[in-house]
């Protein structure tokens, strides 16, 4: 994993304790779109199962998702998609 | 960010009962998550008015903080936010959008997003 995913990995355990967590770096995907670059590392997947998200809407989830990465979604990162699933589900 | 761009997107959102804030138009969108939405739209016979963001800095600055949502595409039903790209989709997908449409009075072709679906399933 390069540097940038790691640390969003990092503040994803820190915030949300998940059961599963994949940080999918699919930058290649999109070479010479939009917010690429040389090096990859800014268009990325996050795959995560936490009990955090057990009762909280699709919205919610999202938003605190994008507060955890406040830091790289105003740097490095361009695209951030997000599957997030809740423990029960 | 403005106040005249919340009170223009209040506006916009108080006037049409489906709003896509998006970048680029209906008919030319300019980024591939505005288009995959506006495609879902259009596929399922959606009413829905497009406002191009990239238009308007303020008003692209001023969604992100109206919505607190860091992206584009946005959607509003009837005056409430929805989501992004991947909520959209997974939506559709899984017949919450429907639900959603239904329950909030919005016309929409069911048998248009039953064959979303039956494309996705079979891919």
């Amino acid at each position: 994993m390069g540097q940038v995913a790691d640390t969003m990995a990092r503040k994803l355990r820190e915030a949300f304790a998940p059961e599963a967590l994949d940080v999918i770096d699919e930058s290649e995907q999109h070479r010479g779109h939009g917010g690429w670059r040389e090096g990859g590392e800014t268009h990325f997947r996050v795959r995560m199962t936490a009990a955090a998200f057990d009762g909280v809407s699709r919205v919610e989830r999202q938003r605190s998702v994008n507060r955890a990465l406040a830091d790289e979604l105003a740097g490095p990162v361009h695209a951030l998609a997000l599957e997030l699933r809740g423990a029960a589900e | 960010m403005t106040d005249a761009a919340h009170e223009q997107i209040k506006a916009d959102i108080a006037a049409n009962d489906v709003v896509l804030f998006m970048k680029g138009t209906r008919t030319m969108p300019q980024c591939g998550f505005s288009s995959r939405v506006t495609q879902i739209l259009t596929f399922m016979g959606i009413d829905f008015k497009d406002v191009n963001v990239l238009a308007d800095a303020a008003l692209r600055d001023g969604v992100k903080t109206f919505s607190d949502w860091p992206t584009i595409p946005q959607l509003y039903v009837k005056g409430e936010f929805v989501g992004g790209c991947d909520i959209i989709t997974e939506m559709t997908l899984s017949g919450e959008l429907d639900q959603l449409l239904a329950d909030k009075g919005v016309t929409f072709d069911k048998t248009a997003a039953d064959k979303i679906r039956e494309a996705n399933a079979q891919a």
